[in-house]
């Protein structure tokens, strides 16, 4: 709040930096709309994720309450966890393909809701670029990763 | 009976209409500092008038750099969308007695558009998504020779999108395009659907394409913001879904 006697401004009190000639910068909104804004992208991705997580949304509704009252409510609780519990249950199809389901349908949707959280947070072409090459790789990983197990998984392993 | 009456007469010649309001302006001018900050203006004003007269007082009488759009003042020609105590409304159709005057009332511009002086902001990239949804009627073919008839089912189809007076209320209410101005934003959405469903109109197709985009509909998180904001009471998010569900079912 210094402002010398050599500056262009005189030492006013309050010192005045900005006049008519010398406004301040404006506070732009964030990625405003221009002329230049890309038309129309073809394409109905954008619809197909939208309803992708309202079909995905009714069908996690029924596989994740039943897997957290399997796993924390039902038969002892959590106390009940352990390797034997596990193995007895992908022992089964029924539950091999709950699983699976549930851990596809979670990651995408999850996934794609992050993906929408990048897109209305993230204001840099570069901040979004990352962050999105980050969840992608995230999701995919964990996507194998899960059902790779699910499907190699050995009770017998020592 | 005759006491009584007699008090209350007295009481309304010493009353005045008149009570004292704070209004707690956002004020912004790049000529004199970087930073935007509030200042209160105390006014004499009778509750009944508008948030717009009380800021016509303080212009007209306490401070004349004080900056807003307004013209027609009876809400039609949309300068005057504004954030009055956190929401936003035209001035001119805010009533003060109607918002608690006993405490400060704020008055700030409408939120991601960018300021350009107090309450004025830049409406170009609000008016290019307007722009950019072609909001006039297309036709193909020959030009009829006596007007274009339609039924008035027809013209019930799309009636409540035509009360739009393009205030950008419902546009500077959506969270979605606060933080990210690429958004079409309700207004847009709500002159597409205008078109989308008049029976004359041969374009929807194109529009509906357009509103599929990335930064299209499908962004629309029903807030419900917009329609809590219109001023014309248009059921704006509403609107939305009919372009949505138009979008799914067209190809069915
Ligand atoms: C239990 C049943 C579930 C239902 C019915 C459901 C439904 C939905 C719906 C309809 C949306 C879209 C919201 C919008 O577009 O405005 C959404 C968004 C989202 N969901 Fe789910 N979901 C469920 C489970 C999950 C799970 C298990 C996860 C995490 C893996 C998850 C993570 C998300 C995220 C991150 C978003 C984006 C948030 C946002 O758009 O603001 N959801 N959900
Ligand atoms: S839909 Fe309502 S709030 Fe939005 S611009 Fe039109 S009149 Fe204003
Ligand atoms: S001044 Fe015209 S709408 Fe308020």
């Amino acid at each position: 709040m210094s402002a010398d006697t050599t500056s262009a401004v005189g030492p006013v009190e309050g010192a005045h930096l900005y006049d008519v000639d010398n406004p301040a910068p404006l506070i732009e909104a964030p990625r405003k709309r221009t002329k230049k804004t890309p038309r129309s992208t073809r394409g109905n991705f954008e619809m197909a994720a939208w309803l992708f997580m309202r079909l995905s949304g009714v069908v996690l509704v029924v596989l994740v309450i039943g897997h957290l009252l399997i796993q924390l409510v039902l038969d002892g609780g959590v106390s009940k966890i352990g390797f034997a519990f596990v193995a007895g249950r992908w022992a089964s199809p029924f539950w091999q393909t709950w699983d699976l389901l549930m851990l596809w349908l979670a990651m995408l949707h999850g996934a794609n809701g992050l993906r929408t959280v990048i897109n209305d947070y993230a204001e840099r072409p570069n901040t979004r670029l990352w962050l999105k090459g980050l969840l992608y790789t995230a999701t995919v990983f964990t996507i194998l990763l899960g059902t790779l197990v699910i499907f190699t998984f050995d009770p017998n392993i020592r | 009976m005759t006491a009584p009456t007699l008090e209350k007469r007295e009481a309304g010649f010493a009353d005045s209409p008149y009570i004292t309001a704070t209004f707690r302006i956002r004020r912004f001018n790049p000529e004199v500092s970087e930073h935007a900050v509030w200042e209160d203006f105390q006014i004499e004003i009778d509750p009944k008038e508008r948030v717009l007269d009380a800021l016509h007082k303080i212009k007209w009488d306490v401070d004349g750099s004080l900056t807003f759009r307004r013209s027609c003042a009876h809400g039609i020609c949309g300068s005057d969308a504004m954030r009055i105590n956190g929401k936003n409304r035209l001035a001119c159709k805010t009533l003060i007695k109607d918002i608690n005057p006993e405490k400060p009332i704020t008055v700030e511009a409408i939120k991601g558009l960018t300021v350009l002086k107090d309450l004025v902001v830049d409406m170009e990239p609000f008016f290019q998504a307007y722009r950019d949804v072609m909001p006039f009627l297309i036709t193909k073919g020959n030009e009829p020779t006596r007007e274009r008839l339609q039924s008035a089912e027809d013209r019930e189809r799309f009636d409540d999108t035509t009360k739009c007076i393009l205030c950008a209320a419902c546009t500077s209410s959506c969270p979605v395009f606060w933080n990210d101005g690429q958004y079409f934003g309700p207004a847009a959405i709500v002159n597409a659907h205008r078109f989308i469903f008049d029976s004359r109109d041969e374009a929807g197709e194109q529009r509906l394409e357009i509103l599929n985009d990335k930064d299209g509909v499908w962004r629309c998180r029903t807030t419900f913001n917009c329609t809590d904001a219109c001023p014309r009471g248009i059921e704006v998010t509403k609107a939305i879904q009919e372009v949505k569900r138009a979008l799914i079912t067209r190809r069915f």
